[in-house]
This record gives C-alpha cells, structure tokens and sequence, in this order.
C-alpha cells in the first residue's frame, strides 16, 4: 500500500465512510494518518471537553460536517447546574480560523450565543446546514443573522431548544436570493412568525422536504402553505385549533390531498379533535407520527386516527392514549418499529394512564419492534418477560415507571427477572434504562448478557457496590454509564478504573461516592477529568453525613486529551 | 419569557390549584424559595432510594419532612426533558385551564388582546409583557404608593390597568398578592386615568 500514491490511498480512503474506520486508519501510520486527516470530510466529536476545538480543527482542515455534543445527558432533567458549561463558543470559533470549507454544523446540549451564531453566519461562504438540538443561550436575533448571510442554507434544524423570543423579524431575514431551503423546524420557538414572510419563503423554496412550525402558526396559515408544498415528506403543523376560517376547511383538505409524499407528521398543538379529520385521508401514507405535544387529544381522538395508519412505524404519544388505546396501535400499526408513550401530567405522583397492559399488548401485536420509551404507571416480571419474547430485535428499551422503586404490582417482587429477561432475550440491545425496585441481580444480568449495550441509565437501583461492578465488569461495549440516587460508592467506582478510558463517561448524582474516592481516581487516571459538582457549599452536609465522608454530590468522569478545562464555573471542581 | 418563570409557573400549578403560597406569613423574604426548596427536593430523593429498600420506613420517612406529594418533588424525576415539561405545561395552561387566558381591553382602542396570566410570575412581568407584546408605545410608570400606570407616550394619556374580578367589581390591578390575581381575574382592562378616580383599591369591600 505505501507504493501507491497519495491520491489514490485518498481514494481508498473515500470508501470508508464510518468515523471508526477513519480512526482505525489513521492510527496506521504517519504517511496514512497525513492522508486521512487531510481529506476527513465529516468529524464528530462526542464530548466537547474530550479534546481542545483547536486541536480539532488544525488536525482537520477540511472538514465540511462538524458535530459537537456538549453536557451529560443528565441535563435534560435539570440534572446538571446551569453555567455548567459546554459552550459553542470555542469550536465555532476554531473553526471560522482554521475549516473555512465547513458546510454543516450539529450540536447538541451546548450553549450558543447570538455572538456564535453571528460569526458562524459570517465565517464559511458554502455554509448550508446548521442543526441544533436541546441548546440554549441563544435568541432569534442569532437566527436572524443565520437567515440573513448564509446564501446557500439548505437545512436550518431547531430541535427542543431554549431560545431567547425577540420577535418575529428572524423569518423575514431569509433574502429573497434564498430558494435553496430542503428542511426548515422552528417547532422551539415560542414566538409568533409573520404569516406573510413564511408563506413567501415557502413558496420560493421548491425543494423543501421538511417543515416544522411553531405553535402560533394557525391552521389559515398552514392552508396556504401547503397549497405550495406539495412535495412535502415531513411536516409539523402548527396550531390546530378549530378556530380558523371556513375557507381555510377547503383549503386544507384540498392541500393535503395533493400532498402525496407526505410520511411523517408532528406538532399537532392545541389540537382539536375537528382538526384530525383532515389527516384522516393522510393517515393511510405516514410511517412517522408525533402526537407527543397534544394533551388536548383523548384516548378515543388518538385511536380513531392511528387505527387509520396502518403503515405507521414510528409513533410518539401521551399516555392519554390508555392501554385500550395502545391495544388498537398493536391491532393496527404491524410495522411499528419505535413507540414512546411520554407522561402527560408529571405533577401527580407516580400516575400514568398506560400499564404493563399495553406494552404487552404492543409486543404482541408489533413483532418488528426494536425501539422503546416508555412511561408507565405500573409494571410485572410476568410482563416483561413477555415482552422480551415478543420482540427480541430490541436495540433501545427505556422503561420508567413513575414512581421510584416500585416493585411487581402482582408478586410485590424487585423486577430484576423482567429486565434480566430484557437483556439475554435482545441481543442487539445497545441502550436500556431501567426502572422500579431492583437489587443487585438485575446488574449481574446486565453484566452477564448485554454485551452489546452502550449506553445505561439507573435510578433509585441496586443494593451495594457489587451491582454497579457487575456493570463496570461484564458490559464490554459501555460507552455512557448515568447513574442517580443508587446506593454506589467509593468501592464501585474504583473497582474497574481501566474502564473509563474505554468509556465516554459516567455520571453519578446522589449516590455514596466520597471525595475521597474521587481523589484516588484521579491519581491513578491521569487521563481522565473528573468533575466534583456541589452547587451549595459543605455546611449543610456536615450536619446530615455525622461525621462521615461528606459525599459527592453529582460526579462527572471523562477521558480527555484537553486537560482540565478552563471554563469551569466555580461549583465545579476538577480533579 | 425566561425559562427561570416557567418554572416556577409549573412548580405552582403543581403542588394544587389554588396555592396561596404567597399569602402566607414567612420569614423569608417573598420570592425567595428556590434555595431552601431544592435542598427539600434532593433530600427526599434519598428519602425515596430508602423506601425502595425498606418500604416499611416510607411512613416514618413521609411525616418527617411533610411536602404534600414528596415524591413528585424530586428533581429531575420522571426523567422527561424540561423542555418537554414546559411545553407541555404552556399547552396545559391555554387549552385546559381556560381561566388563565383573559382578554385585555384599552379604552379606546378598537380590538382586544388576550394574555395567558399563567404565563407570568408576577405583576411586573405581566406589565411589562402587556407593554412589550401588545402596546409597544406604551411605558410604564410606577408611582411611590406602588400604584402603576401605563403611558402612551405618543398622546401622553395615562392607563391604569383594572381588572375584573370573580364578583363582577372592577378593581385595581396590584391590590392582591399575584396568585390570587390569577385565580380570580376575569378580564383586563386598561382604563384611561381620567375615567377611573372612582376606582380606589378594595372599592368593593
């Protein structure tokens, strides 16, 4: 191979298109290595503290696709303080200096300033997708100067984000030059857009595939829009309230008659039930549907709909929905492939209208299932080991029964048989979340036969520090290890310490690690950051420890090149 | 918005409808429950790691603290995105509880607005959304006996803004504690200064 001209092991190179591969090639030798970070095209970087941006880009100048995830996982239950950290800031900026080809930007659980994003729309001239997902720090000024200087901005992605509503003027930013948009999703913003702006934007963007509005977009608006649309695949509607214009009736069904491609349909806010009966003649064509944002909807609303989509293969849907209701999905949706059924109400403790009923009545009638999340009020062994036969193709089961520690409703027994059940009988499992009253066994399962599994989430589990070993001993693929208020402590975490170099990280939140521990992991891994969260200071804690150890409030390990970083706030001590 | 007054607009709508948090003698000073509340929130989430091992202490363990539904105050838990809980709980605070959205008239002018009194934490922000939102020529002016108008400031006419409560009496906006603002307010109404010398706080009483 060394024979062979650059060029052509470049060329050999293009066929590899997986990040693992590229590393593994690159580690080869130095000749290799010249070649390979001078044409990565696509860099993906799983931790933003793991490396120095800097780094990044000097070592790729080329790259055209940037992705860049910031805090633990953890933060999307307000786990993690805010002004944690896990800025754009530094990686945008690197960027602008050294890959001006870049093309598309992802990040996600990071904060982005206006500033960020002013820059970023300044810096790369063939810039064209930026997608952001749970972000925050930003606002719609920063947005509009996305709209207003990236000429050839195809894909403008806004998943779940916290941004800062400063007014409508954002959507008319978008130059009348621009008709390259393919997907467009402001479902996050909370503020009005201008009807008249939107409308023209859509209609001089022939090739929009997917379009995602926001909740003030009101059914008039989205039936002039679709009239423009009709090559649409992906849509999120806006508003659908039953107060719009009796034109607007016509208009929309006669839209959607023409909407021919349409597969995937979300949004659905303030639905009124009168509103469904549009989709009604859709429903027949979608595989995709979210109607995970409408509290407004009955079991027997949702039903009579879904009953209708029959190639449905991703669903997404309150608990209203009751296990009756999911009955009629597993009779209806035989190619159902992801289902999350979401609490609806979060304030009334331990309550959801879903059971161990419907999901079995799922796994039954669903045989092609491989993706799960799903919030219960209740659950059995009996169940899950069903369960686990139905549908062994099970690559993420995330099960969260509301209330913390619950056991089998029928047998009063930990529920370590059905999720062990879960991990022999799915062998491609590569998540799980697990959930209700569990002791040490369920980790021995875990050990013992999820081989696969890379990322694994525990609350209010386990008895001692031999369940949490089992994990660190036996999953030989974990890649992200998130644990909360489980009774694991100094002896667990030091029990593997290889392990987290092989890891991207582990978190640990009111659980029996001491600083102690801490201490000694940091010298025997010098590789790795470990991050010792107390957001208010020792003095309470004295009084409840008694003399013992004060613990760690929430712990966060990771493996770095970068060293400790220099943005920490001062709750955050590094290790 | 900030995501800061969410919150606390989902904590309050929680714990029970009418919650007169507000209203109660504390020590404290007014507003300042966030501290003291999360400290409350991770102490019963080790309450509940407790009960998972010995559910015969869950009594005991209960009565100690005393926070009406403990185990729905632990942060963080069930592990839904807060940015789905907020969005969620704005759904919930429009459609289901309908009360919450008022409509809001101005002497004068020609249509009417509604606002989502859920949305807001307090009378300042309430006030400030009213002039940022809806009437953007409009400042709002505080004077020393905390009685608050709103100026037009291209014809100098002053508004006071008046509310409708559950008795049909048009009163004062800011002569009741927020919350109990919220639960009782009808309708707005921004009432041009001249017309409203009759309206003194508590006019009904």
């Amino acid at each position: 191979m060394t024979y062979f001209p650059e060029e052509v092991v470049e060329h050999i190179f293009s066929f590899l298109p997986a990040q693992r591969d590229r590393n593994t090639v690159s580690l080869v030798c130095k000749v290799w290595y010249e070649i390979e970070r001078l044409s990565r095209r696509s860099v993906f970087v799983g931790n933003c503290y793991a490396v120095r941006a800097e780094r990044v880009a000097l070592r790729f100048p080329n790259v055209r696709a940037l992705t860049v995830k910031g805090k633990p996982h953890f933060a999307d239950f307000n786990l993690v303080p805010p002004d944690w950290g896990g800025y754009a800031g530094p990686w945008i900026e690197a960027a602008a200096r050294g890959c001006v080809g870049l093309e598309e930007l992802r990040m996600k659980r990071m904060v982005v300033s206006d500033e960020s994003l002013e820059l970023l729309s300044r810096s790369f001239p063939r810039f064209r997708a930026l997608v952001l997902i749970s972000c925050e720090g930003f606002s719609t000024d920063g947005l509009a100067a996305i709209a207003s200087h990236c000429k050839l901005l195809s894909e403008l992605d806004l998943q779940e984000n916290e941004v800062e509503d400063r007014g409508p003027r954002w959507l008319s930013c978008f130059p009348d030059s621009c008709t390259s948009l393919v997907s467009l999703n402001f479902a996050c913003i909370k503020g009005e857009v201008n009807a008249g702006s939107l409308e023209r934007l859509v209609s001089r963007s022939p090739n929009l595939r997917s379009l995602r509005l926001n909740r003030s977009v009101s059914v008039d608006t989205l039936a002039k829009i679709l009239m423009r649309t009709p090559n649409l695949e992906d849509l999120g509607t806006g508003n659908l309230t039953d107060d719009f214009q009796t034109e607007s009736y016509f208009r929309l069904t006669s839209a959607l008659e023409k909407c021919k491609m349409l597969r995937s349909l979300s949004g659905f806010w303030d639905a009124s039930p009168v509103c469904l009966s549009f989709i009604y003649p859709l429903c027949a064509q979608l595989t995709g549907l979210n109607l995970s944002y409408a509290p407004t909807l009955d079991a027997s609303d949702l039903t009579k709909m879904i009953s209708r989509c029959v190639k449905l293969q991703r669903l997404w849907v309150l608990d209203c929905i009751s296990d009756k209701g999911l009955q009629v999905v597993a009779s209806s949706c035989k190619d159902l492939q992801e289902l999350r059924v979401f609490p609806s109400d979060f304030y009334v403790a331990g309550y959801s209208a879903v059971t161990e009923e419907g999901l079995v009545a799922i796994s039954l009638g669903c045989p092609k299932l491989n993706s799960l999340l799903y919030f219960c009020h209740q659950m059995t062994n009996a169940a899950l080991i069903t369960v686990a036969k139905n549908c062994p193709n099970f690559t993420r089961f995330r099960l969260c029964i509301l209330e913390p520690g619950k056991p089998d409703v029928m047998t009063n027994q930990p529920l370590d048989e059905g999720f062990g059940a879960i991990v022999r009988e799915c062998k491609g499992l590569r998540r799980l979340s697990i959930s209700g009253l569990l002791t040490d066994k369920v980790f021995m399962y875990i050990g013992k036969y999820a081989k696969q599994l890379e990322m694994l989430s525990i609350a209010f589990a386990g008895d001692s520090d031999k369940g949490m070993m089992h994990v660190m001993n036996g999953c030989k693929n974990l890649r992200k290890l998130e644990i909360r208020d489980s009774p694991f402590g100094d002896a667990a975490l030091l029990g593997n310490v290889a392990k987290y170099e092989t890891m991207r990280s582990l978190w640990m939140s009111s659980c029996n690690v001491t600083l102690k521990g801490c201490q000694v992991l940091a010298s025997k891994m010098p590789m790795l950051n470990i991050e010792v969260i107390n957001e208010w200071d020792g003095s309470n804690e004295m009084e409840e420890n008694h003399g013992e150890l004060p613990k760690v409030e929430k712990l966060y390990v990771y493996r770095t090149t970068a060293g400790a970083r220099d943005d920490a706030p001062n709750f955050v001590k590094i290790l | 918005m900030s995501v800061e007054t969410e919150r606390s607009s989902t904590e309050s709508s929680a714990a029970s409808s009418l919650d007169f948090e507000d209203t109660a003698l504390t020590l404290r000073l007014p507003g300042s429950v966030s501290e003291p509340d999360r400290k409350r929130a991770s102490s019963d989430a080790d309450a509940d790691a407790e009960d998972a091992d010995q559910s015969t202490l869950a009594t005991t363990a209960a009565s100690s603290d005393a926070p009406p539904a403990p185990k729905a105050r632990v942060v963080g838990w069930p592990p839904v995105r807060s940015f789905r809980k907020n969005a969620l709980a704005d759904v919930a605070g429009s459609s289901k509880a309908a009360a919450k959205f008022v409509k809001v008239a101005v002497d004068g002018a020609p249509y009417l607005r509604k606002v989502d009194l859920e949305a807001y934490a307090g009378y300042d922000q309430l006030l400030r959304a009213l002039q940022d939102k809806f009437f953007s020529h409009f400042t709002i002016r505080k004077f020393a006996d905390d009685e608050m108008k709103l100026v037009d400031a291209v014809n100098g006419t002053e508004y006071v803004p008046t509310y409708e409560d559950k008795d049909g009496d048009w009163m004062l906006v800011g002569d009741v504690p927020w919350k109990m603002f919220v639960e009782t307010c009808q309708r707005l109404r921004l009432m041009k200064s001249s017309e409203a010398v009759n309206l003194a706080p508590r006019a009904a009483q």
